[in-house]
């Protein structure tokens, strides 16, 4: 034990000293990258940001109807009563102008998210309304549909008129506001994203358990054989990355699929009959193999390049202490590749967890990924929203995966070539 | 001389090609006594670390047989020859502690727990590291590694140490502390040692014995003192020490002795260890320290005059570069004593040697015939 701190000359503890002279490096590191963070802050994180904020945002129904969530406000939607005739006179000229400006399907789209039925309500109420150009407003509005005298549906412009929502967020792992506005889980057969999420955790985790098994005896090979061979055995793992994606993905339906050359192939071998053909791509098996095909580089080389560093005499040392070569393998290689695993996992894990293509074209209905579903929120059902939503989870996932691993393995550790 | 019953290893007619064109290693056949420490010594490339590795077991032997104990080791995997190994780059466990690394050999044998910390503290109390058992290799400075290693490969007390270049990563200083410190090991110890090195002044400091390597054969096989005076041939006159060489065609046999003409027509007497006869060319292998500068009217053998090209003042001696007979790079030793001669660049001086000190060896490789 130290009775107190040593400092440096000038009296400066000596840790704080270090820590500077260490910041200082730090920073040195950090200018050289400064023209790439520059590029990726413009063309990357902030249209990030600007589409994780839509996973909250939510000024639509305030832009549309500003009178009536203004009007809304002095309402009290714990009671039992509709909103009085002021509330529906300011509502039926929102709905009006709306129409006018044909912002009311946005509207309609945004809040049949929350409730089905209220698109149709609004379409129907938007050309009608124009009808109504005097008291009683309730009544005539409450005559194009019985639902304006429904006290949910204004419940639910009110509590949809804040700016920020989180009803994204609870969309996005299976759970919705009800009525009164308590969270609450979505009916049993509306529930798919947890189950997708899982789903796309587990099939990322054993595609990264297969990269890893194929993986090491190549990085081991590729590290130890004489450097002519494993030149060109680098060039074969390497291959991959010089085909377009597009053409390993397809060439894996060509080979798999129920009338694929594999399945040929069984049947004139004889192991299968012609009608017992096997289902291997679309569905998860497609996934597993065109998935763990496409990551395995990623496994090989930062293996690789750990296991270079490993003279071999670390080997040759253990066997002449008198380890058989399994012990040796097992107590002196495979620790010293620890990092190796690790920034190899991690890279396959990470990537393998927001891979959108090859489950698209391979993984059929079961062995499709979270980010498949977030594609098509983004791009046929328009709900961005809650794609955004389940990318700010499926970031989250990551980086709380990254950090773990930081705190197991630790970063420093990490080798990726 | 060790005889048969007391060599603890022996190589049969060992012989080894890693290509199948070229030997390696060509009939080695050398017997290792108990308790000796014998050093493989040579330049890159001559076989004798080949030699070790087909002795530790990570190279097997083409053809020929090695004998540990008087069993044959060829089909015996590494890890039951039973025999401690040094490695060049110390090759310590980085993932293990010190006391872990030295525990290691111990564990794969099955010891108790109990008397694994015994061995272990003792092992590190030989090598003077008590201290140093929970660090990390990477923690500790080369010279402790290196005894690291050298604690890790005697901890399970083999009967047989082999070392690979050792020393080669210590700088000067430390490596002749760590001569010291093996030797003193290998003494106490009673360990079989076989050492290999390319540094001659590190083989002659410990060894019993020398094994001279030059491409697969070994040269000669001696003790330390016999190499140094006594070389069998030139490759070992050159190679251990400091060697003037002249080369010189043989006149006349006489007895042990003969007489041989120098490239400028002189002539010299030598004692004659290596030459074919009459007519046939011969290297001629001199000491520094054995060439007297300025020999006294008494002084009956080899008498020869030579041109002072550069003196290089070392303290204890000046160092003369001198051409004689035709050989720009013929040194000799002056003893800065208090009446030793003084000698100025450019200036011819006579020299002498006594003809048994003069040794007439091969031609070497290199010296054709002179036209």
């Amino acid at each position: 034990m130290m009775a107190h701190e040593l400092t440096t000359a000038d009296g400066v503890p000596l840790r704080i000293s270090l820590e500077r002279a260490l910041l200082r490096s730090r920073i040195r590191a950090a200018l050289l990258v400064v023209p790439l963070m520059a590029f990726l802050l413009f063309a990357f994180i902030l249209p990030i940001f600007d589409m994780l904020y839509r996973s909250v945002e939510n000024t639509i129904v305030a832009q549309v109807l500003p009178e009536t969530v203004i009007a809304l406000q002095d309402w009290d939607e714990t009671g039992d009563a509709l909103p009085d005739e002021a509330v529906f006179k300011t509502a039926v000229a929102d709905i009006q102008a709306a129409f006018k400006a044909k912002t009311l399907g946005r509207l309609a789209r945004r809040l049949n998210y929350e409730k089905p039925g209220m698109a149709s309500l609004l379409r129907k109420s938007g050309r009608r309304s124009l009808r109504i150009t005097e008291a009683p407003w309730s009544e005539q509005l409450i005559k194009i549909d019985r639902k304006w005298g429904d006290i949910n549906i204004w419940r639910l412009i009110k509590r949809e008129s804040d700016h920020l929502t989180e009803s994204y967020f609870l969309a996005a792992v299976d759970m919705r506001l009800d009525d009164l506005g308590a969270v609450n889980w979505q009916p049993e057969n509306r529930q798919i994203y947890l189950q997708l999420f899982w789903k796309t955790v587990w099939m990322s985790g054993l595609i990264t358990i297969l990269c890893l098994l194929l993986g090491y005896p190549v990085a081991f090979l590729l590290a130890t054989l004489p450097l002519r061979t494993s030149n060109l055995l680098m060039v074969l793992v390497l291959l991959p990355f010089w085909t377009s994606l597009l053409v390993r993905t397809t060439s894996w339906i060509a080979l798999l699929q129920t009338e694929g050359v594999l399945n040929d192939l069984m049947v004139v071998v004889g192991l299968i009959s012609d009608d017992g053909r096997l289902q291997m791509i679309h569905n998860k098996i497609g996934t597993f193999v065109a998935m763990t095909h496409i990551l395995l580089p990623f496994m090989i080389l930062p293996l690789y390049s750990v296991m270079k560093t490993i003279p071999p005499s670390y080997m040759r040392a253990a066997r002449s202490l008198g380890a058989t070569p399994f012990t040796a393998f097992v107590r002196v290689y495979l620790p010293n590749t620890v990092s190796g695993i690790g920034a190899g996992s991690i890279l396959v894990f990470i990537l393998s967890i927001g891979y959108y293509i090859t489950p698209a074209l391979v993984g059929g209905r079961t062995g499709t990924f979270i980010s498949n579903f977030i594609a098509s929120h983004v791009s046929e059902t328009l709900n961005w929203g809650l794609a955004a939503a389940l990318g700010v989870i499926l970031l989250a996932l990551v980086l709380a995966l990254y950090l773990l691993y930081d705190r197991i393995v630790g970063i420093d550790n990490m080798k990726l070539g | 001389m060790p005889d048969a019953q007391e060599a603890l290893v022996a190589f049969e007619g060992v012989q080894k090609t890693y290509d199948g064109r070229q030997l390696v290693v060509r009939d080695l056949n050398l017997d290792i006594a108990r308790g000796e420490f014998l050093t493989m010594l040579g330049p890159s490339g001559s076989g004798k670390t080949t030699c070790l590795m087909m002795l530790a077991g990570f190279e097997t032997p083409t053809h020929g047989r090695i004998l540990l104990n008087g069993t044959e080791l060829n089909r015996v995997p590494p890890h039951r020859r039973g025999i401690g190994m040094v490695f060049q780059n110390y090759a310590l466990f980085p993932h293990m502690t010190v006391q872990e690394n030295l525990a290691f050999p111990l564990e794969v044998r099955g010891m108790s727990r109990a008397e694994i910390e015994t061995k272990v503290a003792r092992a590190l109390d030989m090598v003077r590291l008590p201290e140093f058992g929970g660090r990390r290799p990477a923690q500790l400075s080369g010279g402790q590694q290196q005894r690291v290693a050298v604690a890790r490969a005697l901890v399970f007390e083999p009967d047989l140490v082999l070392m690979d270049e050792p020393l080669g990563a210590l700088d000067k200083n430390l490596r002749e502390e760590m001569q010291y410190e093996i030797k003193h090991i290998h003494e106490s110890l009673g360990v079989t040692v076989v050492y290999v090195t390319h540094d001659q002044s590190e083989a002659l400091t410990m060894s019993n014995r020398i094994a001279v390597f030059d491409d697969g054969v070994i040269q000669q096989l001696a003790t330390p003192d016999v190499l140094y005076e006594k070389p069998e041939n030139a490759f070992v006159a050159q190679f251990i020490g400091e060697n003037n060489r002249l080369i010189a065609r043989v006149t006349e046999m006489d007895g042990s002795f003969c007489t041989v003409e120098l490239e400028d027509g002189q002539k010299v007497r030598a004692l004659s260890v290596n030459v074919a006869g009459a007519g046939e060319i011969t290297t001629l292998s001199l000491r520094p320290e054995r060439v007297v500068i300025g020999p006294g009217q008494d002084f009956a053998d080899n008498r020869i005059s030579g041109r002072v090209e550069e003196l290089i003042y070392l303290g204890d001696h000046i160092r003369a570069r001198l051409t004689v007979a035709g050989n720009d790079s013929f040194i000799v030793k002056v003893a800065n004593a208090h009446d030793h001669v003084r000698l100025s660049q450019g200036s011819e001086v006579p020299l002498g040697w006594a003809s048994e000190d003069c040794r007439a060896l091969d031609a070497g490789v290199g010296n054709a015939a002179p036209a």
